[in-house]
C-alpha cells in the first residue's frame, strides 16, 4: 500500500500553491506513480516493437555504417504503432474529417470510442468484484469463475423465459448476478465455516465453472438447433442490452457499470456493512472483539463480490456475445484482477483502470490489424503497467521521486 | 554510494555499447529499397484473415488456412496477405470490421464459431468479399468452405480394420466437438463396413458412434495425456490408433515408437510424415483435411478477379481431394496389395454414393 497524500492539508508558510502543487506532482503519490508506470511500460513496449520486427531489426546490423536507416525505420514503426493504438481507442482524425465533409458517417467516427467502452464494461464489474473483496481482506481470484456463472445464468435466462421487453432484460441481469453470487458465496461460506483459504477454493471453482459451461452448451435444449458445434441458443432480443447497433457496439452495460461503481463506492464508504468489511479487512481479530461477526462479513462479502463479477459476465453475454460458447467470458475475470490492482482497490480507480484496459484492447485490435503488431504486445503493456504499480519502489528509484509525506510537510528532503 | 553506482552504470552501458557496436558494424546495403518493402504491385489483392481463439500457431485449421493464403501469395505476385489473431470471441467483430475499413478484397474468417459475427459484418458491408472455413454460408458475399471429413475417415477405418492383427483398433479425441467427432464417426463406420464385408468382428475402442460417446483427452497439447490414453487402448488390445487431438496425438506416436512396430498410428489433418516427420515410421497413413488447398484456391480465384459464389461454396470431399487418405509412406510395403485395391474401390464407391459415409457432424 502506498501512502496516499496527494492533497496534504498541512499549512505551509511562504509557499505559493503552485510550488506545493509542483512538488507534490513529483512526489511519490499514487497518481504520479501510476502515470509514470504507464510511461515506463510504453517505453519498454517501444523497444519490444522494434525487437519483434525483423525488417527493422535487420537495419540495426549496419547501424554504425548508416545509423539513420535504423533510427528512421524504428521511429516510423513505433510512431505508427502507437498512433494506431490511440486512433483505435479514441478515434481517428481522418474519420472525423470524413464525417464533417460528409464522406463518412458519425458512426464510423465514434466507433473506436464505442469499442473502448464495450471492452471496458465487463472489466469494471470484475474489477470491482476483486477490489471490494480485497478491501475486506479477501483475495478473490475467482472473478473468472463467477463471471462464467454470470454468463451461464444470464444467457439461459435470456433465451428461456421469453418475458416482455425491459422485464426480460432485468430478469436476465438479476439471474447473472445471482449466478455469480452463488459462485462467490461458496468460497465465502467455506472460508467462514472451515477457514478454507479463499485463494485455493476460488481458483478451483474457476475450473469447475469453465468445464460446466463447456458441458452445458452442448446439451439439448441449450445448444442452438441446427448447429453441431458448441454454441447455445441466441439470447432473445428483448433481453439484450440496448445498443446503437451496427458499427457502434457500445451498449447500456457501460452505464450500468458507472452506476454500479457509484453503488459500490457508497457501500464501501458510507454504509454500515462497508464499515464492517473495512474493519474486518484491516484486522479481523480487532473486528471480532468489537462485536463484528467476521464469518458473516466474509460470506456476505464474497456473495456480493460474486454478484458483481456475475454482472460482468451478464453484460458480456447480453451486450456483445448474445450466445454462450465455451470461451464466452474470455479473460474478463483475470483481467479484473489487474484492473483492481491498477485501480488500487478503490471503486472509482477501478473504473478508470477498466477504461484504460478497454482502450488498450480496442487500440490493440487496430494496431494489430493496421501495423501488424501482435495483440500480445497489448497484454505485455498491461502486465508491465501493473508490475510497475505493484513495485512502487522501483518507479520511485528510477525517477528519483521524493517521499510524498516529506514533501507535503515542507521539509526539504535529502537530495536523491 | 552514489559515485560507485554511477560508475557501475557507466560500465554496463559501455560494455553493452561495445557489444552492440561489434554486432552493428556490418556494411550498409548499396541502395536503400523503397520504404515499406512489402507493398509490391500497384493493384494488390489484399487477402486478410481473422483467426479464431486458437491463434495462428494452432497446428490446425488456423495454421492451415494461413499456409493456404501464403501459398496463394507465392503463386501470384499481386496478393498481399495479412492476419489478426483473436484472443477472445469479443474480438471477432472488430477484427473483421478493421479489415473492411482497410478495404481488404478477401476477408477470411476461420472456424464455425465465427459464423454469427461474419454474418453480421458481411450484411453491413455488402461490398466486401468474405470467406469462412468450417461453416455454412450466411449471405451472398460469404464464401463457405466445409469438409466432408467422414468420407476420408471411413477409408481410414477400413484400412485400420484390414491392417490390424489383434482385431482391435482404437481412437480418441481432443475434445467432444463436431470437427473432432466427425473423424471418429467415419472411422467407426469404416471398421463396421469392413466387418460386414468380410464377416469379421474388428472392434473399435474409444468411440461409440450410436451413443456418440467415447474417450477424450480434453486437450490438444498435452502429450502425456495422449500417452496414458494410448497405453490404455494398447493394453486393451488395440494395435492401430487414430488420435484426433492435435499435439496430444504426439504422445500416441511416442507410444507406437516405443512398441517397436507393434502399434501403428493414423494421423489427422495434414500428412504426418510432413507435419510430424520425426514419427514418420509409425504413421500408417493420415486422414487429410485439406484446408490449405481450399483456402489457396479461393484466394487465387479471387485474385484473378473471378467471383466466389456463396452457393454451393466449397465442400471438400474425396471426389475433389478436399479430404483424402494420405500415402502410406514407410508402410507402403507392409500394406497388403489386396487391401489397397479394396480401398481404391471403396473410395470410388463413396464418391459414387453406393457406400454411404455419414455423420451427425457432417456439413449440410
Amino acid at each position: 500500500m502506498t501512502a496516499e497524500t496527494a492533497t496534504e492539508k498541512e499549512p505551509v508558510e511562504k509557499e505559493t500553491f503552485l510550488n506545493v502543487f509542483l512538488r507534490n506532482l513529483w512526489s511519490s503519490n499514487s497518481v504520479t506513480v501510476t502515470a509514470l508506470s504507464i510511461v515506463l511500460a510504453v517505453i519498454i513496449g517501444a523497444v519490444l516493437i522494434v525487437v519483434s520486427d525483423s525488417a527493422v531489426l535487420a537495419k540495426f546490423s549496419y547501424f554504425t555504417a548508416r545509423p539513420g536507416d535504423a533510427l528512421d525505420a524504428s521511429w516510423t514503426l513505433i510512431s505508427s504503432a502507437y498512433a494506431d493504438l490511440v486512433k483505435g481507442a479514441l478515434g481517428d482524425p481522418q474519420a472525423f474529417s470524413d464525417w464533417m465533409s460528409g464522406a463518412g458517417t458519425w458512426q464510423n467516427a465514434f466507433a473506436p470510442l464505442s469499442e473502448t467502452l464495450t471492452y471496458a464494461a465487463p472489466l469494471v464489474f470484475t474489477g470491482l468484484a476483486v477490489s471490494l473483496a480485497f478491501r475486506g481482506g479477501l483475495f478473490n481470484i475467482g472473478a473468472q469463475g463467477q463471471a462464467v456463472l454470470g454468463c451461464v445464468a444470464a444467457g439461459v435466462a435470456g433465451f428461456t423465459f421469453g418475458l416482455p421487453i425491459v422485464l426480460n432484460l432485468i430478469v436476465a441481469l438479476i439471474a447473472g448476478a445471482l449466478g455469480g453470487a452463488l459462485w462467490g458465496f461458496l468460497p465465502g461460506l467455506l472460508k467462514a465455516r472451515t477457514g478454507a483459504h479463499e485463494v485455493i477454493t476460488t481458483i478451483m471453482l474457476n475450473y469447475t465453472a469453465g468445464l460446466f459451461l463447456a458441458w452445458l452448451v452442448i446439451q439439448q435444449g441449450i445448444q442452438q438447433p441446427g448447429r453441431s458445434d458448441a454454441i447455445s441458443k441466441v439470447v432473445a432480443e428483448s433481453a439484450q442490452l440496448p445498443s446503437f447497433g451496427g458499427v457502434l457496439r457500445v451498449h447500456l452495460g457501460i452505464v450500468l457499470a458507472v452506476l454500479t461503481t457509484a453503488g459500490v463506492a457508497w457501500l464501501l464508504n458510507r454504509s454500515a456493512f462497508g464499515f464492517e468489511l473495512r474493519a474486518v479487512g484491516s484486522n479481523p481479530h480487532a473486528a471480532r472483539t468489537a462485536g463484528i461477526s467476521v464469518a458473516k462479513t466474509y460470506t456476505l462479502l464474497m456473495a456480493i463480490a460474486g454478484a458483481l463479477a456475475g454482472l460482468g459476465g451478464a453484460t458480456q453475454v447480453l451486450g456483445t456475445a448474445y450466445a454462450l460458447t465455451p470461451s464466452v467470458a474470455g479473460n474478463i475475470g483475470f483481467d479484473g484482477l489487474l484492473v483492481a490492482l491498477l485501480g488500487r482497490n478503490r471503486p472509482w480507480g477501478t473504473l478508470l483502470a477498466a477504461l484504460l484496459f478497454g482502450a488498450l484492447r480496442a487500440g490493440g485490435n487496430r494496431m494489430q490489424s493496421f501495423t501488424g503488431i501482435s495483440l500480445e504486445l497489448v497484454t505485455v503493456l498491461q502486465a508491465l503497467i501493473v508490475i510497475f504499480i505493484a513495485a512502487p519502489a522501483l518507479v520511485k528509484a528510477i525517477f528519483r521521486l521524493r517521499a510524498a509525506r516529506a514533501a507535503g510537510l515542507g521539509v526539504s528532503p535529502a537530495k536523491g | 554510494m552514489r559515485p560507485v553506482r554511477g560508475k557501475r552504470i557507466v560500465a554496463i552501458l559501455a560494455a553493452g555499447g561495445l557489444t552492440l557496436a561489434a554486432a552493428a558494424c556490418g556494411d550498409a546495403p548499396a541502395d536503400t529499397p523503397a520504404a515499406g518493402g512489402s507493398s509490391a504491385a500497384a493493384a494488390a489483392y489484399k487477402a486478410c484473415m481473422v483467426t479464431d481463439t486458437g491463434g495462428i500457431d494452432d497446428k490446425s485449421f488456423n495454421a492451415s488456412a494461413w499456409a493456404g493464403i501464403q501459398a496463394a501469395k507465392a503463386g501470384a505476385s499481386n496478393i498481399d496477405a495479412k492476419y489478426v489473431s483473436s484472443s477472445s470471441e469479443a474480438d471477432y467483430e472488430p477484427g473483421l470490421r478493421n479489415f473492411v475499413t482497410q478495404k481488404c478484397d478477401y476477408i477470411l474468417a476461420v472456424g464455425g464459431l465465427m459464423g454469427d459475427s461474419t454474418k453480421k459484418v458481411a450484411t453491413e458491408s455488402a461490398g466486401s468479399q468474405f470467406a469462412i472455413v468450417d461453416s455454412g454460408s450466411s449471405g451472398a458475399n460469404v464464401y463457405p468452405m466445409q469438409f466432408a471429413t467422414q468420407q476420408a475417415a471411413f477409408l481410414a477405418g477400413y484400412l485400420a480394420a484390414g491392417y490390424s492383427k489383434s482385431g482391435k483398433v482404437g481412437t480418441y479425441g481432443g475434445l467432444k466437438i463436431p470437427p473432432v467427432t466427425i473423424f471418429m464417426d467415419g472411422f467407426a463406420d469404416g471398421v463396421a463396413y469392413y466387418n460386414q464385408k468380410k464377416g469379421k468382428t474388428v472392434q473399435v475402442l474409444g468411440w461409440d458412434k450410436a451413443k456418440q460417446n467415447g474417450t477424450f483427452a480434453d486437450s490438444f497439447i498435452d502429450q502425456n495425456k495422449g500417452k496414458t490414453i494410448t497405453q490404455t487402448l494398447v493394453s486393451q488390445g488395440a494395435d492401430v490408433v487414430l488420435p484426433v487431438a492435435g499435439g496430444t496425438g504426439l504422445g500416441t506416436a511416442q507410444v507406437a515408437k516405443d512398441s517397436s512396430g507393434k502399434v501403428s498410428v493414423i494421423w489427422v489433418d495434414q500428412d504426418g510424415c510432413k507435419s510430424a516427420a520425426q514419427y514418420c515410421d509409425v504413421f500408417l497413413s493420415t486422414v487429410v483435411k485439406n484446408v490449405e488447398e481450399a483456402v489457396k484456391e479461393s484466394v487465387a480465384k479471387g485474385a484473378k478477379g473471378e467471383k466466389l459464389a456463396a452457393t454451393p461454396g466449397y465442400i471438400g470431399t474425396l471426389e475433389n481431394d478436399g479430404v483424402s487418405l494420405a500415402p502410406f509412406n514407410q508402410f507402403d510395403s507392409k500394406v497388403d496389395a489386396g487391401l489397397k485395391t479394396e480401398l481404391d474401390q471403396l473410395k470410388k464407391d463413396i464418391i459414387s454414393g453406393t457406400v454411404k459415409a455419414e455423420s451427425a457432424s457432417a456439413p449440410k
